[in-house]
């Protein structure tokens, strides 16, 4: 065996197979094992997490069905649990943070990649990515301090404007579903601009080139060269943004409300699952209670999965027809 | 040369196995309120005796049940007493009963922010159960009028604040609201988190001040503990005995007193809205839980210890950390009920 480490492996089919250890020596093997397992705890995480949401919500799945997700009332003395004003509030926080927040991100992307000065581009970047390290908590606080204040001096401003749908309408107490909605934005836009500055970096010179020399001005070349050409990778930034403003807990509880009602108005206070979540499980006592907490994670584990999923094949769509 | 250092790591491992078997370590979770007192308490304990330690996690009082319920740590603590279905339950698991030990009294103070009102306003219970079902729903409410003359309240919409964690001071509230309003007792309930009527949701005691802080013509509650170390105005609550009275740690242990006459074998009561005229009338008590039979000599010897000496010394180090002490008729009767652990 030691005579075949000095021949050059051509791997034929006469050859005797390499032992385990011996391939493991080579380094392929290793690399591929340790990479493997790596890969595979993740799957074995997320397997975990599904099952164990599953198993400990079988209470609340058995009492409410399918009623839990379009009931509207959350008692925990009355025992009564039900599901729709946090989703609903998860959706709108989210959808508001993405109206916000893409707009400003891509175009923020798109200026530091494209447009702005090689050192002012650097300068900024580095601080946008300060931006995404900032805890959550510290946005909240940003909120309520900072943020609130604002909107309270805008409010009459907004509502003159806007005043005549019903989505600005009923009283203002300063945390609100739009409040909530603005932080998320702002939490989710250095995001968006640092992957999106990359993927558009990333995209070959020859393309911009051809789009000059075909006689495109340079604004024609970006917009619709190179951002079409980097549309994946910035929708893979807006996936990641949607999915923290989803999921996000702190910052959101801070200045939502915490009220679990509808209202058509972003001006009233709201409620999201994860902060309710946050807010209730350290103290829910008895096991529906706790059993019903869980299920709002397993359906903010099912929402997180089917908007994505909706959202991918919106992209792979459009993908098509401009292609 | 392997052998040598799995027997040199044996060896140790033994050595620091001896090592613990004298250092007693006493595991308990529960409550997040009486956290800063239990904490000096234990610290001071473990200076006394430095083989003793006591250890305690303030997870909140509904993890310090489950958690003494399914026996992972020696004892919990909560700042409601345990209902009749969690005894059934431990007392199914364990085949033995778990006791109630007060420790010290909290309360919950009303606080507000009104323009242009400076001064402590008075509230009758019918004033705040109205405020918080959403029935009263201005400040020149007759209500509240009639129990502040001579105090120029605005027409101004209240907006109320709530806190939006589950917690052992919403329960005193609503607890208190249950007994003082019929309509808040079938319609809301208590409990740790309730459907609240009207109202904005804080997180803690510190969000819920913050709320308070920044929104004009709110009334919100919370610990009088925080209260007192932030310097919030709040107001007086007519007690049962018909007399305003200001939350202080004198007023409360007065509701402690007040209820003392009649407190249950099993120390489980609610001293809100207490006799006494000067009671304050949305003080509690928290509680230690403690298993009726301790399997482990060392350990119950600590337990028991410990209770007495909190009872004793102990108590002489509440006023500092702004806890109410326990009246000297509780205190009697506890350390009669400390026998009872076996």
């Amino acid at each position: 065996m030691a005579a075949s480490s000095t021949t050059i492996t051509s791997a034929g089919p006469s050859r005797p197979a390499r032992s385990f250890f011996q391939r493991l020596r080579g380094g392929d093997e290793a690399a591929y094992l340790i990479t493997f397992a790596a890969a595979a705890s993740i799957l074995l995480v997320t397997a975990l997490l599904v099952f164990e949401l599953y198993t400990n919500s079988a209470l609340s799945r058995a009492k409410f069905g399918w009623s839990f997700f379009v009931t509207q009332t959350w008692d925990p003395v009355a025992g009564q649990y039900g599901a729709l004003p946090f989703i609903y509030g998860t959706l709108v926080t989210s959808a508001l943070a993405l109206l916000i927040g893409v707009p400003l991100g891509v175009g923020a992307a798109i200026f530091l990649a494209e447009l702005a000065p090689r050192a002012i581009s650097d300068g900024l970047t580095f601080l946008i990515e300060l931006l995404a390290a900032v805890p959550s908590v510290i946005y909240g606080l940003l909120g309520v301090f900072v943020l609130i204040p604002i909107l309270r001096t805008l409010e009459p401003a907004i509502r003159a404007v806007l005043g005549w749908t019903p989505l600005f309408r009923g009283a203002f107490y300063g945390v609100s579903l739009f409040s909530a909605g603005v932080v998320l934005a702002v939490m989710i836009i250095p995001f968006i601009i640092s992957i999106s500055r990359e993927v558009i970096l990333a995209v070959p010179g020859d393309q911009r080139e051809a789009a000059l020399a075909l006689g495109a001005t340079r604004w024609e070349s970006t917009w619709d060269v190179v951002v079409p050409y980097a549309r994946k990778g910035i929708a893979g930034s807006i996936f990641l943004a949607l999915a923290r403003a989803l999921g996000e807990t702190m910052a959101v509880t801070m200045v939502i409300g915490n009220d679990p009602k509808i209202k058509a108005s972003l001006l009233a206070p709201g409620y999201s699952i994860a902060a309710v979540i946050a807010n209730e499980f350290t103290e829910a006592t008895g096991q529906l209670y706790t059993s019903a907490l869980i299920e709002l994670g397993l359906v903010l584990f099912a929402l997180t999965i089917v908007i994505n999923a909706v959202a991918r094949l919106l992209v792979a769509g459009t993908g098509d027809r401009n292609a | 040369m392997t052998r040598r250092i799995l027997m040199a790591a044996l060896a140790f491992a033994l050595a620091a196995g001896a090592a613990s078997a004298q250092n007693v370590l006493i595991n308990g979770a529960g409550a997040t309120f009486p956290y800063p007192m239990y904490s000096k308490w234990f610290d001071e304990y473990h200076k006394k005796f430095p083989t003793l330690q006591f250890n305690y996690q303030s997870i909140g009082s509904g993890g310090g049940i489950q958690q003494v319920t399914q026996g992972t740590v020696d004892f919990g603590a909560s700042d409601g007493p345990m209902n009749d279905m969690q005894l059934k339950e431990y007392q199914a698991k364990h085949g033995s009963a778990i006791l109630h030990f007060p420790t010290v009294m909290g309360a919950d103070v009303p606080a507000y922010k009104i323009a242009g009102v400076s001064q402590a306003l008075n509230f009758t219970p019918e004033a705040l159960a109205g405020i918080f079902l959403g029935k009263i729903t201005k400040w020149n409410d007759p209500e509240l009028m009639k129990a502040n003359p001579g105090v120029k309240l605005p027409a101004n919409d209240i907006i109320v604040v709530h806190r939006s964690d589950g917690s052992g001071t919403t329960y005193v509230w609503v607890d208190y609201l249950s007994k003082v309003s019929k309509e808040w007792e079938s319609k809301v309930g208590r409990g740790t988190s309730v459907n609240w009527p009207v109202g904005l949701g804080g997180k803690g005691n510190e969000g819920v001040s913050g709320q308070l802080e920044q929104t004009p013509n709110s009334i919100g509650y919370i610990e009088l503990i925080y209260a007192v170390q932030n310097k919030i105005t709040y107001g007086k609550v007519k007690n049962a005995s018909g007399a305003f009275v200001e939350a202080s740690l004198a007023s409360v242990t007065a509701a402690a007193a007040g209820a003392a006459s009649d407190m249950p074998d099993d120390f489980r009561v609610s001293i809100t809205n207490a006799p006494g005229k000067d009671a304050y009338p949305i003080s509690s008590f928290t509680w230690l839980l403690i298993p009726e039979k301790i399997a482990d000599a060392t350990k119950k010897k600590a337990i028991k210890d410990f209770l007495t000496w909190m009872l004793a010394d102990g108590q002489n180090m509440t006023e500092p950390l702004a806890y109410a002490r326990l009246p000297k008729a509780v205190v009697v009767k506890e350390q009669k009920a400390i026998a009872k652990i076996q």
